[in-house]
């Protein structure tokens, strides 16, 4: 047997192209996992189109379509769609298409600020508790557990009321109620992931605290953290308009969708539908634009954890 | 008179969004009544979806090809009715899973679930179900089984899981149990307590087995007769004897000899498979172990063989072997480093499909400590190491303090260029015991020392340092790496970290680390998850290399992989040893493993360390029972051998940490145990040069006037 057995010496050339364990290194896998999931799910898509046409609208829209958002109108007031006002006026003599895109403005920036700020302040907030750990943690948590106890619209309404809301100030309100479950969520990612091994391995290297968080942590909380972004946008759209519905948004000549809205109902009964059903629509479409691709980003992470 | 189960033409097909897989192909074999048949192979070859194929238990996208046929007593179950089908499930053939933290629903007791099957099949009351459940836990051997009916989950330990579900599967008296490798999770000693369990259980009800595993020291004591599987289909299929003796499959000869064996030379390195299984969305042409194959030829490539010989010896192989592979079939460690040196760079030989072959024939001596009581002061030190971690809620007043005993003065010496292996069963410590050495954790009471210097006081920079002699690889590749960054990056952070050359430099670096563990220099723009397991595993020992370590401590590094890749990573963790003189601490539950890398081997038992000695010493003359008893389960590929030792080894599990033992921890194990041994705790005795143990009745005798007390540091 031993005369005969070639053994690894004489087992010929080695197979080109074939290197030892090569098997996966040839057939890369998709390179953007999220990217490559998002594309093929049509939710996503649908969403991302969506959000792309109302921002091109809002944002574009009063380049091509120019109308006079700050001087009252009364002559021109209750206009019916047609003419020069392809949905009409409302009862200061604003076009309604006009203000549409104006106000959408708004909301879409105060989203944006709000998602934005909430999430950077949460999730370091919430990765820096979770990897101390022990009292530091207790006591971080615990401080967010005070902020949930207080009801935000009440809050909200008395802050409104008692200061002239601008949109910056709008955003740091909504910020202060809102950056609360990124921090949770975040939070509760990094309790799990601190005790993986890599996170010991860094800590080998002598890799400090702040490296592991900001290395290690944040980039793999990265996926709830994104997909609590994109709710995070809806709610303060939402939010925002809630406040204005109740006339306490953004003053005039500010315009919004929620302000719109009241000023839409008290003409219903008047027959004039287009002050309520435009910004309905669009407030809505915008609302479910956001959820739509948040839940597709929850989908896609959730293959992407199942592939790993 | 039909076979008890008769499978023909097996072949399940899987859609998937890559394409169809074709998971298991032509697989053909019998099952009498009283028989247990062998599945093995390695992960992904198809075993455990045979298994579930059996069963018409699929994943969703999966079929059965036309032509399959599964005939239980001359009954087709193939095309039967799910309805049908549902009533030989968990009734006439049933299964026992691999895991049993998941195949348990943790939220019904004990006794809901061993009944449920009785309840589905049976149509007894619930009262009737209830004492069948009672009846079977009895036979599965867990204790008390009434007390236990009502007991969750959670509430067992892993052995009694295991029982559990063995008597779900039993509750309605299957006539063929699948076991789908039910002993994986378990420690040696529990491994050996559930298969002399499933085979005392098959011989008193007359059952058919099915035991998949990819363990050949399991097969061997466990089988009557083997199928090897590969890649979907049947390689070889014999009786267990003639399997291990005259295999005819070159992957059979291959797989067998790169398991690592506690007689094996040290020296030699373990015989490997190189490469992986092949995709088996698109399977080659040829054979399917051709790539692998180191007699394969161009016929091999075209042609695919088919399964043929005589009715006891099928075969599926052009160029079949006879017998087992020589030992010195994979080399020495001494070539290996010798051939890197003269033979153009360990990573151009590592890279060409037989990583381990040497390049260069020659004999060098080994730049190795051999004698581990040399003279010299240690490298790393141990002394009266302690770490104890209260459990929760025991700091609020009214409640006893009490606090789980993970490491207690446990003292040994590393020196320079030797590994210390250290043992023992899950719960034992030895993990604690390693965060410890590194400084990942830091003990309540003793020191670890490097080098002189007490590594608990450094702080700050100093610390960081220090961190470059010390590294460590870890058990579960998977978790180990972070899965966001490319590889790398993952090699540069230490670098970084430690602010090590310029970025160039790093580079250069990361480059030649990936080549010192033969990984291919375009993996370092993948990530993680784009490489297979052991690939995974050799990253994270490129990392712990990046610093020039003095010290690698190693937890678990092979417990995670394949057995042919465990033999790739193990000699690569030799070859690098070699080349760089570096010290290792290896921490497993594999006797095994412990042994081919060890110099000395330290054996643990609920947070002390019982034994200590050289790997040889230990092997050959174990003074604890503990030792003996660990030392007889590990499973042996050899029939022969296997089946002399059945219903050997350790009885019982671990006990609770938190409340250990009086005196002698092992006591409550240990056959030789005696009214001294819960009085009075043993102390280390001298049991030759360099061997220690700690038991009042050892099983050799120990040295005349040992030093024991002093040296343990005991009062």
């Amino acid at each position: 047997m031993t005369a005969a057995d070639p053994g690894p010496v004489a087992a010929g050339p080695p197979v080109p192209g074939r290197p030892a364990e090569a098997g996966p290194l040839t057939a890369p896998a998709a390179r953007r996992p999220w990217a490559a999931a998002l594309a093929g799910n049509r939710r996503a898509l649908a969403g991302l189109v969506l959000i792309a046409l109302i921002a091109l609208f809002c944002f574009a829209g009063p380049l091509l379509y120019r109308t006079d958002q700050v001087t009252v109108h009364l002559d021109l007031a209750q206009l019916p769609p047609g003419g020069g006002h392809p949905l009409g006026t409302d009862a200061n003599g604003y076009d309604v298409l006009g203000r549409l895109m104006a106000g959408g403005r708004s909301s879409l920036e105060l989203g944006l600020a709000v998602a934005v700020a909430t999430t950077v302040f949460g999730t370091l907030y919430g990765a820096f508790a979770g990897y101390l750990g022990g009292i530091a943690d207790a006591l971080m948590m615990r401080a967010v557990d005070t902020f949930l106890a207080v009801p935000g619209l009440v809050l909200l309404l008395i802050m409104v009321s008692m200061f002239t809301p601008t949109l910056p100030g709008i955003v740091l309100l909504l910020s202060l109620l809102s950056w609360l479950s990124p921090a949770r969520l975040v939070r509760g990612e990094v309790l799990t992931l601190r005790t993986r091994e890599f996170v010991q391995a860094a800590r080998m290297m002598g890799g400090t605290g702040p490296r592991v968080v900001l290395r290690h942590l944040v980039p793999n909380a990265a996926g709830v953290v994104i997909v609590s972004a994109t709710f995070t946008v809806a709610d303060s759209i939402l939010m925002l308009s809630t406040l204005s519905f109740l006339g306490l948004g953004l003053p005039p000549p500010h315009a919004d969708w929620g302000t719109m809205l009241t000023g839409g109902l008290d003409f219903l009964y008047d027959g004039s539908w287009w002050l309520v059903y435009p910004p309905a629509v669009i407030l809505i479409a915008t609302v479910v634009a956001f959820n739509l691709l948040g839940d597709a980003l929850h989908d896609a992470l959730d293959v992407r954890l199942q592939r790993t | 008179m039909p076979p008890l189960l008769d499978v023909r033409n097996l072949t399940t097909h899987i859609r998937t969004g890559r394409g169809t897989v074709r998971a298991v192909q032509d697989v053909s074999f019998t099952l009498e009544a009283g028989e247990t048949l062998g599945l093995v192979g390695e992960s992904g070859c198809g075993k455990s979806m045979t298994g579930l194929s059996l069963l018409g238990l699929l994943p969703p996208g999966g079929t059965l090809v036309e032509g399959s046929s599964v005939r239980l007593d001359g009954r087709e179950l193939v095309g039967l009715p799910d309805r049908e089908l549902r009533t030989v499930r968990g009734n006439d053939i049933a299964m026992v899973f691999q895991d049993p933290m998941t195949s348990l629903d943790p939220t019904k007791t004990i006794g809901h679930q061993v009944a449920e099957p009785v309840l589905l099949h049976r149509g007894v009351s619930r009262a009737a179900a209830r004492e069948r459940a009672v009846e079977v836990l009895g036979l599965v051997g867990l204790p008390q089984p009434r007390r236990r009916l009502s007991d969750y989950p959670h509430q067992l330990s892993g052995g009694q899981r295991q029982r559990a579900l063995i008597a779900m599967a039993l509750a309605n008296e299957p006539r063929v149990l699948i076991a789908d490798e039910p002993t994986t999770a378990l420690d040696v000693t529990i491994q050996a307590q559930i298969l002399a369990l499933l085979a005392d259980l098959r011989a008193r009800l007359g059952m058919a087995m099915i035991l998949i595993t990819h363990d050949m020291g399991v097969t061997a004591g466990n089988t009557d007769r083997v199928n090897v599987m590969y890649a979907g289909r049947i390689a070889e299929s014999t009786g267990t004897d003639r399997l291990f003796s005259r295999m005819r499959h070159p992957y059979t000869q291959r797989l067998l000899a790169s398991v690592p064996r506690l007689t094996q030379d040290p020296a030699l390195l373990l015989p490997t498979i190189p490469g992986l299984p092949p995709d088996l969305a698109d399977p080659p042409t040829g054979c399917r172990f051709a790539d692998r194959c180191p007699y394969a030829t161009a016929r091999c490539r075209a042609e695919e063989p088919q399964l043929d010989g005589t009715a006891e010896h099928r075969f599926a192989c052009w160029h079949p072997v006879d017998g087992p592979a020589p030992a010195e079939i994979g080399g020495k460690v001494a070539d290996a480093v010798a051939g890197a040196a003269t033979g153009g760079g360990e990573g151009a030989a590592a890279t060409t499909g037989l990583a381990e072959g040497p390049a260069a024939a020659g004999t060098v001596v080994r730049p190795r400590a051999p004698e581990p009581a040399a003279a010299a002061a240690p490298l790393l030190e141990a002394r009266g190491l302690v770490r104890e971690y209260p459990l929760r809620g025991s700091w609020l007043p009214g409640r006893d303090r009490r606090v789980v005993h993970a490491v207690s003065d446990v003292s040994f010496t590393l020196a320079r260029g030797e590994t210390f292996g250290l043992v023992g069963e899950s719960g034992c410590g030895k993990t604690t015991l390693g965060r410890l050495l590194v400084g990942l954790d830091r003990p309540d009471a003793g020191a670890v020392t490097l080098e002189g210097t007490d590594i608990g006081t450094l702080r700050g920079g100093e610390l960081r340092r220090r961190r470059r002699d010390l590294q460590m690889v870890f058990q579960d590749p998977f978790s180990s790496l972070d899965p966001r960054m490319r590889v790398s990056a993952v090699l540069r952070e230490p670098l970084r970290i430690q602010g090590i050359g310029t970025a160039r430099e790093q580079r250069a670096r990361v480059a030649e680390l990936m080549a010192e563990v033969g990984l291919p220099e375009r993996g370092l723009d993948l990530f993680p998850h784009e490489f297979s397991g052991g690939q995974r595993q050799r990253v994270g020992l490129a990392r712990a290399l990046a610093l020039t370590p003095k010290v690698i401590v190693a937890d678990e590094p092979v417990s995670a992989l394949d057995v042919s890749v465990r033999a790739q990573v193990l000699n690569l963790m030799k070859r690098l040893q070699a080349a760089h003189g570096l010290s290792y601490v290896v921490i497993s539950h594999d006797l095994a493993v412990v042994r081919h890398l060890a110099d000395r081997i330290g054996v643990m038992y609920l947070g002390r360390l019982v034994e200590v000695g050289t790997a040889a010493e230990v092997h050959r003359r174990p003074a604890h029972p503990y030792t003996a008893g660990l030392l007889a389960a590990v499973p042996v590929p050899d029939p022969a051998q296997e089946r002399a030792k059945r219903g050997a080894g350790i009885g019982g599990e671990l006990p609770d940490p938190a409340a250990p033992p009086s005196g002698c921890r092992f006591r409550t194990r240990c056959p030789l145990a005696q009214e001294r041994c819960a009085r009075e705790e043993p102390a280390l005795r001298s049991f030759g040069p360099g061997h220690t143990a700690a038991c009042h009745f050892p099983l050799v005798a120990p040295a005349a006037d040992s030093p024991s007390d002093v040296a343990a540091g005991r009062p």
